[in-house]
């Protein structure tokens, strides 16, 4: 594997206009979600009179902050549905968005390290096969011989015992797909508007019509959360509650290096996950901070744990250094699945609860998302994933797949 | 690294404790007759506000005791600490699940 030449792009690739006085759709939050939902209604619903209203920045949320993984290898069926057809949105997206997003399909390995880990990833691996998605169960020296630079012996406190591995998965370059969605949506007539926090909703009856924010009011046909961590401030000034709890989760980079590191690997066990970006830089994640959190940051002691599993796992990253640390805001629901659908305000729509692992699921998401808000009803890809599922009890529990891993 | 104080041993490390979640969410009173939409809030929906938030810690390291503590979720600046059998002290209103105290 050898670094790849990054393109120069455009100096502008969307405008940037003052908000109008009305549109059809307002989302709110323009990370990954957000604007692959915009740039879905514009395309497969003809809705072109969108704004996507972000408070900072365009992607300055989670969607630059994630380690980029992109898998499909969850267990239920509900989630190898939306995982797996968002594996294959993204191995078309650079064609359909017209723009190099950098999505390398490098494998990505999770690696066993006790009896039950072996035993849980075995099963998963049977039923990732039953639902189409590639998967297989490898041993310690088809671990090595993935990635030659871990460590396979058994001398160390947690030893690998093998592992499961998804050889279409891989990483992309998270600024970049922002870029490329947003581009083309501003391109087929959504606004983009950037610096403007939503500060409340105006309600008609039981029904959203618009959203006030620091640039004023905006009217709305229908407005749509796409606010991960803060979902829960926004569906609170809607009056309805959202089950998810907000956590700092930290990732890190060394210095660039030479490429020694050919694939994704992930170990829920004993806490970290490692890639090599194409510059050369080591981005390494853990788990989340373990109390609630909108800071965008986290405690150091989390980063030490994590870095003591990696030197672990890859003793040849004893020197390398430590160059930047950074967190997000992610929004973790109990099943550690995602809630999408409709609330109990009309015209209102809710996409959070991704937590640890939205990135990869963009794609599908955008495409989901903006079918459920164009027909008022979720997508058969959402379906499961209503507010509902708490009160029926139909949860989809990817804890297994989605813990530390994401 | 946070620095949190027990209310029983003074400013410790963060890496002493673990998280509880928020705090004075009683158990139903009377489980029997609550609603699915009832269990629902109870079991999965939490405050979640990005501001001061009532929470409970363990001093697992330390003194093994469950308290409370107020905190702020976006600085993470602590500003009560408190037994558990005591009312929120910064009159801030209570979790509309609270139906009653955890007794300490
Ligand atoms: C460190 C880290 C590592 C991760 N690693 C992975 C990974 O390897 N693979 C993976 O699949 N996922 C990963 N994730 C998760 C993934 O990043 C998120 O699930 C996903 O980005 C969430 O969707 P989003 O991009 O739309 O969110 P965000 O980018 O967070 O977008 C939400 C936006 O809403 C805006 N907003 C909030 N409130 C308001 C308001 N009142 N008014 C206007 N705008 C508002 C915010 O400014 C923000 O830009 C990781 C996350 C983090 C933090
Ligand atoms: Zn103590």
């Amino acid at each position: 594997m050898s670094q790849r030449e990054l393109p120069q792009h455009p100096d502008f690739l969307w405008t940037n206009p003052d908000p109008k006085k009305s549109y059809d759709v307002v989302i709110v939050g323009g990370g990954g979600h957000g604007l692959a939902t915009a740039y879905n209604l514009a395309k497969h619903h003809g809705i072109t009179n969108v704004a996507v209203l972000d408070k900072g920045w365009l992607a300055g949320g989670n969607m630059a902050r994630n380690t980029t993984i992109i898998r499909s290898n969850y267990l239920w069926d509900e989630s190898a549905a939306i995982y797996e057809t968002s594996l294959k949105l993204w191995e078309t997206m650079e064609e359909d968005l017209g723009y190099d997003v950098f999505f390398s399909q490098r494998g990505v390995l999770n690696l066993a390290h006790t009896m039950q880990d072996e035993r849980d990833s075995v099963r998963r691996v049977e039923a990732n096969r039953l639902n189409g998605v590639d998967a297989e169960w490898v041993t310690p020296q088809q671990v090595k011989q993935l990635c030659p630079i871990i460590n396979i012996n058994d001398d160390i406190r947690y030893p690998v015992m093998g592992g499961t591995y998804q050889p279409r998965a891989g990483i992309a370059k998270h600024d970049w797909v922002a870029w490329a969605y947003a581009r083309r949506a501003n391109e087929m007539g959504v606004d983009l508007i950037q610096n403007c926090e939503v500060t409340g909703f105006v309600m008609d009856g039981g029904r959203v019509v618009g959203v006030e924010t620091n640039r004023g009011r905006i009217n709305a046909g229908k407005v749509a959360l796409a606010a991960a961590g803060y979902t829960s401030v926004l569906a609170d000034m809607a009056g309805f509650r959202v089950p998810i709890q907000s956590h700092p989760l930290q990732a890190l980079v060394s210095e660039l290096h030479e490429i020694v590191h050919p694939t994704v690997v992930m170990s829920n066990h004993v806490h970290v996950y490692v890639s090599q970006a194409h510059k050369g830089e080591l981005v390494m994640g853990a788990g989340v901070d373990a109390y609630n959190g909108y800071g965008q940051r986290g405690s150091f002691h989390v980063i030490e744990h994590q870095m003591a599993a990696a030197v672990e796992l890859f003793p040849i990253f004893a020197r390398a250094h430590l160059l930047r640390t950074w967190g997000g805001v992610v929004d973790v629901t109990l099943d550690a699945s995602p809630v999408m659908g409709l609330t109990p305000v009309d015209q209102m729509y809710v996409n959070c609860g991704w937590g640890t692992g939205g990135f990869k699921a963009v794609p599908a998401a955008g495409l989901a998302y903006a079918h459920t808000i164009a027909n008022d009803e979720p997508h058969p890809l959402n379906r499961a994933y209503g507010l509902d599922r708490f009160v029926t009890g139909a949860l989809i529990d990817e804890h297994g797949a989605a813990a530390v891993a994401h | 690294m946070m620095v949190i104080p027990c209310p029983f041993c003074g400013p410790r490390n963060e890496t002493e404790y673990s998280y509880g979640g928020q705090a004075h969410v009683a158990y139903p009173e009377n489980p029997d007759a609550l609603t699915d939409e009832e269990w629902a809030q109870f079991l999965f929906y939490r405050d979640n506000p990005r501001g001061s938030y009532a929470e409970r810690w363990q001093h697992s390291a330390g003194c093994r005791k469950w308290f409370n503590a107020v905190r702020n979720t976006h600085t993470y600046e602590i500003t009560h600490v408190y037994r558990l059998d005591q009312a929120r002290p910064d009159g801030l209103p209570k979790a509309p699940l609270a139906t009653k105290e955890v007794g300490a």
